[in-house]
């Protein structure tokens, strides 16, 4: 009986390390090319992949060998991370409360830069078969619906619209992130839910996204800032820099980010 | 039209590398014993029979009940046969108590609880194993586990009991008891009961025929006299302690297949085959050349001496290699040891002829 | 040198342990374990658990009885798919029971317009996703038990009459009942731990599917120290099992 258990505990183990490989340590140096190790609100996934990219090969800022590695997550579980001094170089979170607790936690020492804005859109599965016409919607019974969780930024952000709309929700689900969320409405497993409009524009053909003009008014401001124990500070400088110019609003702009 | 009591089967099967086909009767009332070396299938032939291993082809009437059949699809299986197993091991349960390993066949044929147990009470109080009823088999001394097995298997009230080896599991000094009780308990038993062994001594004991298989066949089969005095395979005659040979009969000689010429008493018709057996006693050792009585005199070479009790075996090399038996004084007297000249000799009419 | 290294490995074990009591804020835990939310998602841990080792025992010992004691045709593969929770990260295996079970899942469409059964969101959905990661632990350890054990006690219980349930239940089941406890015990433990495929096949709503695990996970977002003293929880109780079990049952293995 021991057998394949072991063999069940070595695989475990070598997944968990995998996983762990992926925040990758500031200041490694891969193929000789310096690191810089972005820490990144989830939500920025597919924005800040493609800032990277151009980041790393055609900034010229930046010189030719950078490879930047991102960690992606909930602002708030990368804040823990950042706090319990996880080796990172620049962290960009999706609220101004987060990032306020990270400067005063001294994971930041400079003044972050707010560099885009994001507001709340409804999630529905592609043709939108329950007919989901706005906020007030999710208050129908009948459906099933997704929220973030309260302890995350999107949750309450979505909570906030909510109680300022006056619209009763009861959730069926309180996702820790803005992703298992909207993977559950690609799904089709949920009739509709809160995400953030970039999301909407991440989740391609098979979410459907709702304007919600309502939302406007309680969006969120996403700060960037260096971090203070970064390897690379003068790149992690040079990332920032980068994520506001022209060309890194352009980007955030096609994955539906607003101006901050 | 009476029903042919008892167990009648021809069993045909191969098991890895075991080509099994046997045929075997064993009347109602009969204590048969399979006797053969490990491998030739003794166990798995009990296991046909039990319906725990099934025919390839052939037929299982017990009674004149058909319980295995492939040709006709008949099968019945294993807990609807009328049979008790005794297995090698015993197979107690070990979470049950002796009781209740008895009272578990009765419980399965439909007994109630309660009576099951008195009647499993009964037949432990029969094989004098009342104070051991709660015991657990760990408990158990391997002569009152046998019993316990034995018990449990008759308890059920079956018509064909299967031993497997029934002795084989106990040390010598139990081994002498338990087989004197067996005898006794299997007595009381009027179905039909199949042993399998490989020790000759308690097939003679305990059996009224004796069936040898090798090889997953049945090479002889009669009773312990006709098998002791006539065995027709170097394993039934090493079996029952005999010199075995054979050849061809030319007048009154037999001309051996491995060489040599004996002069016997015995008339068989001139060129047939025969089988000549011959007990070690008859085996006569002398220093010099004989002379007188015995017809068949040659020199050899001892080969090995190995005792037996009061006696000697001792292997004569030579051109007829036998062996004889003799006692310890003649050992000295002769100045036997391995690699000794001595000279055999052996009288005709000691030398049972058989056909082949 | 062997004693050393066990030492190492104990060391390796218990120190996060270690960190984690160091970190526990003492004087605020009676009021952070008053929380209504800690008593919700400790019972819906233990019952859901409970649950979830129910329903291994009652379809995987049967299983591991065929795995043990027949011979069929793909043997191995369902031997190895029903490990595979196993190794899987459990968050591939929410994935798939959703793409199976979910609302527009194979199976799940079915159940939901047949009978109106809806897992996803649910509290049985939590047992579900339980009862795939842990089943494979009950499963392993019995398989061992029986194929450590004699199958000639069924061939012994079989030429006493007794049919093929029957010499099951009264002669298999007992010889294997302290690798049973053994395999439930696992599964419980890791049922009572399950975090990845719960929170992708049922989702997270306190009280419905909120379990333990999920509570910490969420709590560490934005309470440090209720999640600890939830941490806390979980590891007392699942101490307190193992340590109760163990002494007793897997002594005998």
């Amino acid at each position: 009986m021991l057998r394949p258990l072991a063999v069940a505990v070595a695989a475990g183990l070598a997944l968990a390390l995998a996983g762990c490989a992926d925040g990758g340590a500031a200041g490694d140096t891969a193929g000789g090319a310096r690191v810089l190790s972005v820490f990144a609100a989830a939500s920025l996934t597919d924005a800040f992949s493609e800032i990277g990219e151009v980041f790393s090969s055609s900034s010229p800022t930046s010189s030719p060998g950078v490879e930047v590695r991102f960690n992606f997550g909930p602002s708030s579980g990368l804040l823990t991370q950042l706090l319990e001094g996880a080796p990172a170089d620049v962290y960009a979170s999706a609220d101004e409360a987060t990032m306020d607790e990270a400067r005063a936690g001294g994971a930041v020492a400079e003044r972050p830069t707010a560099f885009a804005r994001n507001v709340l859109a409804l999630a529905v599965p592609a043709g939108n078969p329950v007919r989901v016409r706005g906020l007030a919607d999710l208050a129908r019974d009948e459906l099933l619906v997704g929220l973030c969780a309260a302890e995350v930024p999107c949750g309450r952000l979505a909570r906030q619209l909510l109680d300022r709309e006056a619209v009763r929700v009861a959730p069926d689900t309180e996702e820790p992130d803005v992703r298992s969320l909207l993977t559950k409405i690609e799904a089709g497993e949920l009739d509709a839910g809160l995400v953030y409009r970039s999301d909407v524009r991440a989740g391609g053909a098979r979410v459907e996204g709702i304007e919600v003009p309502e939302s406007e008014e309680v969006g969120t401001t996403y700060p960037v800032a260096p971090v203070a124990r970064a390897a690379e500070p003068e790149l992690a400088r040079a990332f920032v820099a980068f994520v506001v110019s022209g060309e890194g609003r352009r980007i955030l702009a096609d994955h539906g980010f607003l101006a901050p | 039209m009476s029903r042919p009591a008892g167990l009648d089967a021809r069993v045909a099967l191969t098991l890895g590398r075991l080509d099994l086909d046997v045929e075997l009767q064993v009347g109602a009332g009969e204590v048969v014993a399979l006797l053969g070396p490990n491998g030739a299938g003794k166990t798995t032939l009990l296991r046909a029979l039990a319906g725990l291993a099934p025919l390839a082809e052939g037929r299982v009437t017990l009674d004149g009940d058909v319980l295995d059949e492939p040709a006709t699809g008949t099968w019945v299986p294993t807990e609807r046969r009328p049979i008790g197993y005794v297995f090698q091991d015993h197979l107690l349960f070990p979470h049950l108590s002796a009781l209740d390993n008895v009272a578990f066949g009765l419980r399965c044929r439909g007994e109630r609880r309660r009576r099951a147990r008195r009647a499993a009470g009964e037949w432990l109080e029969r094989l004098g194993l009342a104070a051991h009823a709660r015991s657990h088999p760990r408990a158990l001394s391997g002569g009152q586990a046998q019993r316990v097995a034995l018990a449990r298997a008759l308890a059920p009230r079956p018509r064909l009991l299967l031993l497997d080896e029934p002795l084989a599991a106990l040390d010598a000094a139990t081994r002498l008891d338990v087989r004197a009780e067996l005898r006794r308990h299997l007595a009381d038993f009027d179905g039909a009961r199949l042993l399998v062994t490989h020790d000759p001594l308690d097939a003679m004991v305990l059996a009224d025929r004796l069936v040898l298989v090798e090889d997953g066949r049945v090479v002889q089969s009669g009773t312990a006299t006709d098998i002791s005095r006539r065995p027709r395979t170097a394993y039934g005659a090493r079996l029952v302690g005999r010199n075995l040979l054979a050849g061809r009969m030319v007048g009154t000689t037999v001309r051996l297949h491995d060489g040599g010429e004996l002069h016997v008493a015995g008339r068989h018709p001139s060129g047939s085959l025969v089988h000549v057996s011959i007990r070690p006693g008859s085996v006569a050792l002398f220093r010099t050349p004989p002379d007188g009585t015995p017809r068949n005199v040659w020199s050899g070479a001892v080969a090995a001496l190995e005792h037996r009790g009061d006696r000697v075996q001792v292997d004569v090399a030579g051109p007829i290699p036998v062996v004889a038996e003799v006692t310890t004084e003649a050992v000295a007297d002769l100045g036997l040891c391995e690699g000794a000249p001595v000279w055999v000799g052996i009288k005709a009419t000691e030398i049972d002829v058989y056909a082949a | 040198m062997l004693v050393g290294l066990a030492g190492l490995a104990v060391a390796f074990v218990a120190l996060p342990f270690v960190g984690l009591l160091q970190r526990a804020p003492w004087s605020g835990l009676p009021a952070l374990l008053a929380r209504p939310l800690v008593a919700e998602a400790l019972g819906l841990s233990l019952s859901s658990a409970l649950a979830a080792t129910a329903i291994s025992v009652v379809v995987g010992v049967p299983l591991a009885w065929v795995l043990a004691r027949h011979d069929f045709p793909g043997r191995a593969l369902v031997r190895a798919l029903v490990t595979l929770p196993m190794v899987l990260p459990p968050v591939v295996g929410g994935a798939a029971l959703l793409f199976a079970l979910g609302r527009q899942g194979l199976v799940g469409r079915w159940l939901e317009t047949q009978f109106g059964i809806l897992l996803p969101f649910s509290t049985a959905g939590v047992v579900v996703a339980q009862t795939f990661v842990a089943l494979p632990f009950l499963v392993v350890t019995v398989e061992a038990g029986l194929a450590s054990g004699d199958p000639r006690y069924e061939d012994a219980a079989a030429t006493l009459g007794a049919s093929r349930w029957t010499a099951f239940r009264r002669v298999t089941l007992p010889l294997v009942a302290p690798s049973i406890v053994a395999g439930a015990v696992l599964c419980w433990a890791r049922a009572l731990g399950e975090f990845g495929a719960t929170i992708t096949f049922a989702g997270n709503l306190a009280g419905r599917t909120q379990t333990l695990p999920l509570a910490v996970f969420l709590a560490l977002e934005d309470d440090r120290d209720a999640a600890i003293a939830l941490s806390l929880v979980l590891v007392a109780v699942s101490l307190a099992v193992l340590v109760a079990l163990r002494g007793r049952w897997f002594a005998r293995l």
